[in-house]
């Protein structure tokens, strides 16, 4: 009975390792080995690569319109990371401590752009964009990224003050304290983390994100993203795998950056 | 202890706080319900009750926190209803220490100070008298994480103490720590309370913690204060069944009223016949129910029967060794059966279950209380 009991654990073990084993590797291999040709020192892309080299590297910093669209994608998501999380603090504000009527259906619509497929608010916003401004406003990429990391800003912070013990208010307002000198040096401290983190996903909402530039981009102001894309219509070459490469490495800096965060915060 | 003359030197003397008539409606029930309370200055002052009575309200409402729906609560002789808590002036710490985690412990001692923007060497000095004073001298540049739960209590303490308010509110700041720990604590805010004359109003359901801390307390049950007294009227003359049963340990006898007495000395018969005399709790008539509470230490055995004494037979049915004391459980007939606590002192026979054991005990602690009551009482 033991026997077999042990046995059936062990072999179900050992699929479930094989199982998590192969999502694992369909997940990574990708991007390893678009990591690995991007060194490469082929024409083409080849795998596995002839040699190494930096060359593709080089080629897209050489290149001033790749360089202009990284240009323009930081600040799209700078702006975003400011415009999301300033708007999210204070949405998450009122949604957690405020007491109005129809809390439930604001919440449901600040956090709408999740349902709505991408395509839809991209779509929309070309419209009401084109007849304002035209496109290649960066300030309108921005304004479109905010719509969509919106969601996630609130529920990150929203859920940190749901968390947040309210008795600590409660002792300093008791300690002579008032609303903002309490908001400003225990609040905001403790909720610190949280919100630096929430931001940080804005970012890379934002710089991930092609949809949105894709309509509202036009010539004069090609994000990253819709670069990689509209060089993939023409040509396929190792330097798309250089690109990615660093989106990647972008990605896992500032998800490190706001792992660390979360571990400094309470 | 220097420092806590240097705080004293400092301190105004608590003040006095008067509650009337207060009253928290939370939809239909009422959380406090017409709590009057007079607390002297620098008195230690404790709200007993069990939970939901309705004690935490009633702080929070002087602390400013909840606002009353009704009555009116005085601090040193002035109305506070129009103050919002950080106007109040009254220092306060939580059951969960709500120490900021944030800061270190100095900056936490600092920050009432800091925002009264006392002047920088003052606030050195004072959070210095303030540690000393709670024994975390050389704590200054930790963090709340690095601190055990009775440290950051004591920094809880010192922040609440430090800009010298005239009273302190306190919601059973004690209560999440080890029984040990807890009982050195009763013993130093006692001795801190009675150094800087702060007025203390104390939240608690641990009747001993009340008992042994307070000058004068007030048991709380459903919102209403029952009682208030000292702790020696309190535990000795219980004004109802609940406090009885609340506070301390009471056998209670069945009987019915022989005598009325002049309005507080009254006689009752048992079921078993045996005629006692006892302190009413309240005005008894001929033929009432009642029962007669005795704390289990009140009971002498086996002694010459003194004249003037309640007297019974009784059997030994249980005996539990407890070190110092054994208890008994006595039956006294008729279905009854008493609690008695004796000093294993040298000579004392122990007993065991099966042994007669005379029992004797004194008028002045047999207190009658009527015994409907009991319908609403406990
Ligand atoms: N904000 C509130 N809304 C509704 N009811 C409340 C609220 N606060 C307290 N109550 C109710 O009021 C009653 C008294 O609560 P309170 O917290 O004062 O009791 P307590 O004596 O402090 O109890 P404990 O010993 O458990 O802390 C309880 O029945 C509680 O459910
Ligand atoms: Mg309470």
């Amino acid at each position: 009975m033991i026997g077999s009991e042990g046995q059936r654990t062990g072999l179900g073990t050992l699929a479930l390792y094989g199982v998590a084993g192969l999502v694992l590797l369909l997940l990574i291999a990708p991007i390893v080995i678009v990591a690995i040709v991007s060194f490469s020192s082929a024409e083409s892309l080849t795998f596995p690569p002839p040699g190494f080299s930096l060359r593709w590297y080089e080629r897209f910093l050489a290149l001033p319109g790749w360089r202009r669209a990284l240009w323009v994608s930081v600040q799209v998501a700078t702006i975003t990371m400011v415009l999301a999380t300033l708007l999210g603090l204070l949405a998450s504000l009122a949604l957690v401590r405020g007491r109005f009527r129809g809390k439930g259906i604001v919440y449901a619509f600040v956090l709408s752009p999740m349902i709505v497929p991408t395509i839809i608010t991209a779509v929309a916003l070309y419209f009401f964009f084109v007849r304002v401004v035209g496109t290649g406003s960066i300030l309108a990429m921005a304004i479109g990224h905010t719509v969509l990391a919106l969601p996630i800003v609130v529920m990150v912070i929203a859920s940190t003050l749901q968390g947040f013990d309210s008795r600590l208010e409660m002792a300093a307002f008791s300690l002579g304290a008032g609303r903002l000198t309490t908001f400003r040096r225990i609040t905001v401290p403790i909720i610190a983390p949280a919100v630096l983190s929430a931001g940080l996903f804005a970012f890379l909402t934002s710089f991930d994100e092609l949809l949105i530039p894709l309509f509202l981009a036009g010539v004069e102001a090609e994000t990253l993203s819709v670069r990689i894309w509209n060089s993939l219509l023409l040509e396929v070459d190792p330097m798309i795998a250089a690109v990615s490469t660093l989106f990647v490495v972008v990605t896992m800096l500032v998800l490190g950056i706001s792992a660390l965060l979360r571990r400094a915060g309470p | 202890m220097a420092a806590a003359d240097a705080v004293a030197a400092g301190q105004s003397s608590g003040a006095a706080v008067r509650i009337e008539g207060l009253t928290k409606q939370f939809g239909r029930s009422k959380a406090v319900d017409d709590v009057s309370l007079d607390i002297d200055p620098g008195s230690f002052f404790t709200l007993l009750g069990p939970s939901g009575s309705g004690k935490t309200t009633t702080l929070m409402m002087v602390a400013g926190f909840v606002h009353p729906t009704a009555g009116e609560i005085f601090v040193g002789g002035r109305p506070v209803a129009g103050l919002p808590p950080q106007e109040r002036q009254l220092g306060m710490v939580f059951q969960n220490y709500a120490v900021f985690p944030h800061l270190t412990v100095f900056q936490n001692i600092a920050f009432p100070l800091e925002v009264r923007r006392t002047p920088g060497a003052d606030i050195r000095r004072r959070v210095g008298e303030m540690l000393e004073l709670v024994r975390l001298s050389g704590y200054e540049q930790r963090l709340p994480r690095q601190l055990s739960g009775g440290e950051q209590q004591r920094v809880a303490l010192a922040r609440a103490l430090v800009f010298r308010p005239r009273v302190l509110l306190m919601d059973e700041p004690l209560a999440a720590l080890d029984k040990n720990l807890r009982t050195h604590m009763q013993g130093e805010l006692k001795q801190i309370q009675q150094r800087l004359h702060v007025t203390v109003v104390y939240v608690t359901h641990d009747q001993e913690e009340a008992l042994t801390m307070s000058d004068r307390l007030a048991v709380m049950n459903q919102g209403r204060v029952v009682q208030v007294g000292t702790p020696g009227e309190l535990y000795e003359a219980p004004a109802s069944l609940f406090a009885a049963r609340f506070l301390g340990e009471s056998s209670f006898i069945a009987g019915t009223v022989v005598d009325a007495g002049d309005g507080s000395a009254a006689r009752m018969r048992t079921g078993a016949g045996v005629e006692l005399s006892g302190r009413a709790a309240s005005p008894l008539r001929v033929g009432q129910a009642v029962l007669a509470g005795i704390r289990p230490e009140k009971f002498l055995v086996d002694g010459a029967p003194a004249a003037g004494m309640n007297h019974s037979p009784g059997r030994v049915t249980g005996a539990v060794y407890a070190g110092d004391t054994t208890r008994y459980t006595v039956d006294i007939g008729a279905g009854e059966a008493v609690t008695v606590k004796l000093q294993n002192q040298m000579r004392a026979r122990t007993r065991a279950a099966g042994d007669a054991m005379a029992l004797s005990w004194h008028p002045a602690e047999t207190v009658l209380f009527p015994a409907e009551a009991a319908a609403h009482g406990g």
